[in-house]
């Protein structure tokens, strides 16, 4: 054993030295173990476009189908049901869709491309539940508006076009998926048109 | 020949002395009442969730396409399948049980106060841990509720400002809830999270037998070295890692007399589990909801959904409130409030027994408001019942704030020097 007095400073330097390269190595052991909880390149191909034959809906009817593991609504709706849409205007949160909840072609009064078909994804922007469709019953949860979405986890409320109402949990209009018309029967949900 | 064989364990392990420290020679208040059984029903309650947990794996399916018929093989084709299953639902039911009592002992007689400020910090975290485990295990039989009780609560992480959506996906693993998720939460309930809760058990004991028990008095049974005459001490040897710093008054060893009075409450608890396994597992679907006897359909989500009853407090306060961010970030402090007690409690005086009539009535709306959440947040999200849900969160919060102001200077009663019996 040396009888050397103690260098204090060395002794710190390499403390803290050793402290800094062992932390960066803790650092990166822990990046592969954090990343492997990220969506695997299976998941992330999955998101394959879906074909709705909208041929057969009659007004007022709703065709669910699943795009990305997550339900979409095809609703037909009546011409009441666009008149009812200026109703209600001061009661929605964004009446005029100014939130990116859409794409840009359909981001106007009806919030669809024809007005006469509303597609949506059908999952309530508040905590991820999958809101009724009411054609008729929505008077029961908002006075005065006969047709819409409620949903049943916390009672967030949505207008026929997926606009959503004050006052409920939900802060957002509901979700308008890229999609577009194959031709008059057929809409593709997942692109948009020219997309390849 | 047995004295030899504990002398050759004890030369190399310290068996005997821990035994002597934690049990047999371990000073217990004398005065523990019906409230103090809820901590060795948690521990029994958790050897029974490892045990029948592990059973189940033998034979679960943890997959999307499997996971919802694997728990109908066990429940109708695999030998007492169906009795190992609804052990450990019920289980986890009871689990919460106890432990909501047994923090409420903790706060009638203020066992969180100085200095067993950590021990109830342990408790917090198991009690987070055990929300964890109980939230994951749910997921597993891959029903309709399972499916859309998961949805919501990882949309909670969605109300983050900024990395919220980063962060739901990174927990789901995948666009929606799947497989994927699925499987990382079956690794995570059966392996991780009952690896850390059964850390902070030991975490949890060791502070215990570090401070020693409060008892219904809220009167240390710890007095200052020579000052207790000879004839006033319990007639037990306490170990001397106990008796050399203090003199200990009315305590009893742990070991046997604690032991067989907790035996008694345990058996008084093994007639109340058995009954609700064999007569009542769904217990009216309060402890599996009838939703989750339909597999899971990512297209639909059930009429009424609500989480299982030892959730709904907290759901109710999230549902009170008609904002995203503002709900999650309420419920959750609905629950750091809880760990902060002993700094928000500002009195010296522990037990409710004498503490002032204010604090007794602030306890008391604080239980009857904790129940009312509990209960509206079964019930569907009408408006009215929005009202009940907004008022009652209030006086929850209430507890807290009254609690930090009043505590300081609050009119207590003379607190005796000894334990009363």
């Amino acid at each position: 054993m040396s009888n050397a007095p103690v260098d204090k400073g060395r002794r710190r330097f390499l403390t803290v030295a050793t402290g800094v390269v062992g932390g960066a190595g803790a650092v990166g052991v822990a990046v592969p173990f954090i990343a492997s909880w990220n969506p695997s390149a299976r998941a992330k191909n999955a998101g394959a476009p879906v074909e709705v034959n909208i041929a057969k809906a009659e007004p007022g009817q709703m065709i669910r189908v699943k795009w990305r593991g997550k339900p979409v609504w095809v609703v037909r709706r009546s011409t009441e049901m666009l008149d009812g849409l200026k109703t209600h205007e001061d009661r929605l949160r964004d009446p005029n869709s100014e939130e990116p909840q859409q794409p840009s072609y359909a981001a106007n009064e009806y919030r669809s491309i024809k007005k006469e078909f509303f597609v949506a994804v059908g999952i309530c922007t508040h905590l991820g539940c999958s809101p009724s469709y009411l054609p008729k019953e929505m008077e029961e949860h908002v006075e005065g508006v006969e047709s819409g979405f409620f949903c049943p986890c916390h009672g967030s409320t949505y207008d026929i076009a997926g606009r959503v109402f004050q006052g409920v949990p939900a802060p957002l209009n509901l979700v308008v998926p890229p999609h577009y018309y194959v031709d008059d029967n057929t809409i593709l949900v997942g692109e948009d048109k020219g997309q390849a | 020949m047995a004295n030899k064989f504990v002398e050759w364990i004890d030369a190399r392990i310290p068996m005997t002395k821990t035994w002597n420290i934690h049990l047999a020679q371990y000073p217990a208040p004398k005065n523990f009442n019906f409230w103090y059984l809820f901590g060795v029903l948690a521990m029994l309650v958790l050897v029974n969730q490892i045990l029948t947990g592990v059973w189940l794996t033998m034979n679960y399916v943890p997959s999307a396409e499997g996971a919802f018929a694997s728990v109908e093989y066990i429940m109708r084709d695999v030998e007492y399948g169906w009795l190992l299953r609804y052990m450990h639902s019920t289980g986890a039911s009871a689990f919460f049980i106890v432990v909501y009592l047994h923090m409420f002992r903790g706060m009638l007689y203020g066992s969180y106060q100085k200095p067993r400020e950590l021990l109830w910090l342990f408790g917090m975290f198991i009690f987070l841990v055990l929300m964890a485990e109980a939230f994951m295990g749910y997921l597993l039989p891959w029903g309709q509720m399972s499916y859309w009780g998961a949805q919501v609560i990882i949309s909670l992480f969605g109300a983050i400002p900024v990395i919220g959506d980063d962060l739901t996906l990174w927990i789901r693993g995948d666009y929606v809830i799947s497989g994927a998720t699925l499987n990382r939460f079956f690794a995570l309930h059966v392996i991780a999270l009952p690896l850390v809760l059964v850390i902070l058990v030991f975490l949890h004991i060791i502070a215990l037998h570090e401070v020693g028990s409060n008892n219904p008095d809220g009167v240390p049974i710890k007095k200052p070295k020579g000052s207790v005459p000879d004839e006033e001490k319990p007639k037990f040897k306490f170990h001397e890692r106990f008796t050399k710093k203090y003199d200990i008054v009315d305590a009893i060893p742990f070991y046997p007399y604690y032991i067989v009075k907790d035996l008694v409450g345990i058996g008084i608890f093994l007639f109340l589990f058995c009954y609700v396994i064999f007569f009542m597992p769904e217990m009216g679907g309060f402890f599996l909801e009838p939703p989750n006897f339909e597999p899971a359909n990512p297209l639909k989500t059930p009429e009424h959904i609500a989480p299982v009853w030892y959730f709904t407090p907290f759901y109710a306060i999230l549902r009170a409130v008609p904002d995203k961010l503002f709900g999650v970030i309420l419920m959750f402090a609905s629950i750091v409030l809880l760990a902060l007690l002993p700094w928000l409690d500002r009195g010296r005086v522990r037990s409710i027994r004498y503490r002032s009539v204010l604090h007794k009535l602030n306890l008391a709306v604080f239980s009857v408001s904790f129940l009312v959440l509990g209960y509206l947040g079964t019930q569907p999200a009408t408006p009215t019942a929005t009202v009940f849900a907004q008022i009652f969160t209030f006086l929850y919060f209430a507890f807290f704030v009254l609690l930090f102001f009043y505590s300081k200077r609050e009119k207590t009663k003379p607190v005796p020097e000894r334990v009363t019996s």
